[in-house]
């Protein structure tokens, strides 16, 4: 998880793993960032409910950054973190937060203002 | 094993206590905040619950070095600096410094989404990051109620408040947590059951539209502590608690005096005045020369080069100090000497709280020997008399304690029993005098009695009292079989009475002359006689003389004519001895 999430820092992760100029625009359309602490069962569930999502909705179109508050804790006071997991919505704006292992698809989705087809 | 000899292998360990360095606070919780633990300060909006954490962070960099986390859920971190900036309190410094940090946790609610299990552990390394990153002794949560209406699943609140506690504890800091006061309840979600140690409750009434700020600790688990409501008060210095109320008898009594400033004063009170520390009641009607028997003591306070405090409820500065001068005190003098100091206000000005907080500090600050209260009775302005009383008692417990001889005005009012003190403190007092106008024939005169002095042997007369310019001269008033005269009455009785004793000086005078005269007469007479006597006497005797020497020519005469007869009888023999004797006195 941890290796999962420094790589998905760095880079968007799309459905292929592959790199393109339009792909790159793409994927900023949609910036989100997941706070987690630590690798608890609770964080890994969160990134995987996470990927989920995103790869049914929002594919092609995404950037997931996670942030281990274990390791950067001064970072949690930029986006206001309290509650982990927390995934910020950065891009689009306006910001959105959304709290929990997001397990309940239908909220991310309002959480995320992504209108279900 | 007994409970009891369990106790006995491990003897308990006193609860540490971690001074908080707010101004007699540490007084009223017997050494501060339980060390290591958290303590749960709640009040309604305004009571000074941010205030009172804010300092307790700031005093414990200042004061003890212990550096501070203030994690704030209300205010940003900007606004609270500026906001505690009036109180002298410069945080950005603090934190430039490194003993401070200031966390700002905001949480917006529409912002927020909530799906699926979550639980608040970045607020944990939030605040554990910040604990470590300076060593910060002392943490402030305000105000940790901010989650329950951030966050929608109170239950997970409630789970994490409870960890949160816990590890705070486990952490070692000594954390203040603020809660808004709930209906019915000290805070408005329950936070006074996840802190067990200590809860503190701060207080804002208002009463006869003065506002009052009281304190009052509702358990500090483990320790004793003061159980009543202190009142505290916020100024340019940050808080201030009293603990005044906590104060008890145990005060010392010294045995020197002072003087009250005016000889026949101190005569009457065993000739040196009051003990010093001891608590002084003046009271009487208006215009008696009560504040011009507590500028006499003053005067003399500070010649001696005492300090002293004049609280003036009444009065300004400017014109105490032009009044008395017109009774030859000048008391501006002592002013620029930095001696005396005043304090005028009315007492509308704040609650009772307040005054004697003020009244408090002030005598913190000046330390002085002698302090003046005039009036006490216009406290009953802003308080009723049970408050008022209470808040003298406070004031006169604080004042023996620090050995300050205290001098009370208090104002009778016309109507009212001479002897009631109004404001009822007069047990309270260790000494109490009375200035009454007498009216009489006319005129209102000033009398002064002493009516108590605890310890002092002291004259049960009245004493008629002028104000002249040399300022109060006491005068024997004129005890006499009409009463007690004064003023005009008495001079005109004194008049009457030295009239009446050179009445009777002269009758005295003339009755001696009598006497020396009928002596005189007497001898006089007395001399008449003894010459009318010796006269008479000489003169019966010269007529006896003239008899004896008749007697003896008739016996001569016979003898001769005898002779003459040629007697020849033995009769003639006698006849011619009685003439020899006859010759023989005829010879002489």
């Amino acid at each position: 998880m941890k290796q999962i999430a420094t790589r998905k820092s760095r880079r968007p992760a799309t459905s292929n793993g592959r790199l393109s100029q339009a792909a790159s625009d793409a994927a900023n359309r949609w910036n989100l960032r997941l706070y987690v602490a630590g690798q608890t069962p609770r964080s890994l569930t969160a990134f995987r409910n996470l990927k989920d999502i995103c790869e049914e909705y929002l594919k092609g179109q995404y950037h997931i950054e996670v942030i281990d508050l274990m390791e950067n804790p001064t970072l949690a006071r930029g986006d206001q973190i309290l509650a982990v997991p927390t995934l910020v919505r950065k891009l689009p704006q306006p910001i959105r937060k959304i709290i929990g292992d997001l397990s309940n698809t239908e909220r991310v989705l309002v959480g995320l203002d992504i209108q279900p087809r | 094993m007994s409970r009891q000899n369990r106790r006995n292998f491990q003897p308990l360990k006193a609860l540490e206590k971690e001074r908080t360095g707010i101004s007699g606070f540490d007084e009223i919780t017997r050494g501060g905040l339980p060390k290591g633990r958290p303590t749960l300060v709640c009040g309604s909006a305004g009571a000074g619950k941010t205030l009172f954490a804010m300092e307790f962070l700031v005093r414990g960099v200042t004061l003890f070095n212990e550096p501070g986390v203030f994690i704030s859920f209300e205010e940003s971190d900007v606004e609270l600096a500026t906001n505690v900036a009036s109180l002298g309190f410069d945080l950005n410094q603090l934190i430039a410094d490194k003993k401070l940090i200031l966390d700002f946790v905001f949480i917006e609610r529409s912002e927020i989404e909530e799906t699926g299990e979550y639980d608040l552990e970045a607020l944990f390394l939030r605040l554990g990051y910040a604990i470590d990153s300076i060593g910060a002794k002392r943490v402030v949560l305000d105000t940790l109620e901010a989650l329950f209406s951030a966050l929608p699943s109170e239950a997970i609140v409630r789970a994490e408040l409870r960890r949160l506690f816990r590890w705070l504890k486990e952490k070692g800091v000594t954390a203040v947590i603020t809660g808004e006061r709930g209906e019915g309840k000290l805070t408005r979600y329950g936070l006074e059951e996840y802190v067990a140690d200590c809860v503190i409750l701060l207080d804002n009434r208002v009463q006869n539209q003065l506002s009052t700020r009281r304190m009052r600790i509702v358990k500090y688990r483990g320790t004793s502590h003061g159980t009543n409501e202190y009142p505290f008060f916020i100024d340019d210095k940050g808080f201030s608690v009293l603990p005044i109320t906590s104060l008890g008898l145990s005060h010392k009594a010294p045995t020197e005096y002072v003087s009250t400033g005016i000889n026949r004063l101190d005569t009457m009170l065993n000739g040196r005045g009051f003990y010093k520390g001891s608590s002084i009641l003046v009271s009487g009607t208006a215009g008696t020369g009560k504040s011009t028997l507590a500028a006499h003591f003053i005067n003399a306070a500070c010649t001696r080069g005492e300090r002293a405090l004049f609280f003036a409820f009444e009065e300004s500065q400017d014109q105490i100090i032009r009044n008395m001068r017109s009774v030859g005190i000048d008391l501006e003098k002592f002013v620029k000497k930095g001696l005396l100091q005043f304090q005028n206000a009315r007492p509308s000005a704040w609650g009772l709280e307040i005054h004697l907080a003020l009244i408090h500090k002030t005598i913190e600050e000046f330390n002085p020997a002698v302090v003046v209260v005039d009036p006490i009775t216009n406290f009953l302005a802003v308080g009723d008399q049970v408050d008022t009383k209470a808040m003298l008692t406070r004031l006169i417990d604080f004042l023996k304690m620090k050995e300050i001889t205290g001098f009370f005005s208090s104002l009778t009012s016309a109507q009212s029993e001479i002897e009631d003190s109004e404001v009822g403190v007069s047990s309270l007092m260790d000494a109490w005098l009375l200035v009454r106008t007498i009216e009489s024939n006319g005129e209102r005169n000033r009398g002064l009695y002493i009516l108590k002095a605890r310890g002092i042997a002291h004259s049960n007369q009245v004493r008629e009292f002028l104000l002249t310019e040399h300022g109060i001269e006491l005068i024997d008033a004129y005890i006499g079989a009409d009463g007690v005269l004064m003023g005009s009455a008495r001079s005109g009785q004194l008049a009457l009475e030295r009239a009446t004793e050179r009445e009777r000086h002269q009758a005295t005078a003339r009755k001696q002359r009598e006497l020396q005269r009928k002596q005189e007469l007497y001898e006089a007479q007395l001399r008449a006689l003894q010459n009318q006597y010796e006269t008479e006497r000489d003169a019966i005797l010269m007529e006896l003389e003239e008899e004896q020497k008749r007697l003896k020519e008739a016996a001569a005469q016979r003898v001769e004519i005898a002779r003459l007869r040629k007697a020849d009888t033995s009769g003639t023999r006698i006849d011619e001895n009685g003439a020899r004797k006859a010759r023989k006195g005829a010879a002489r």
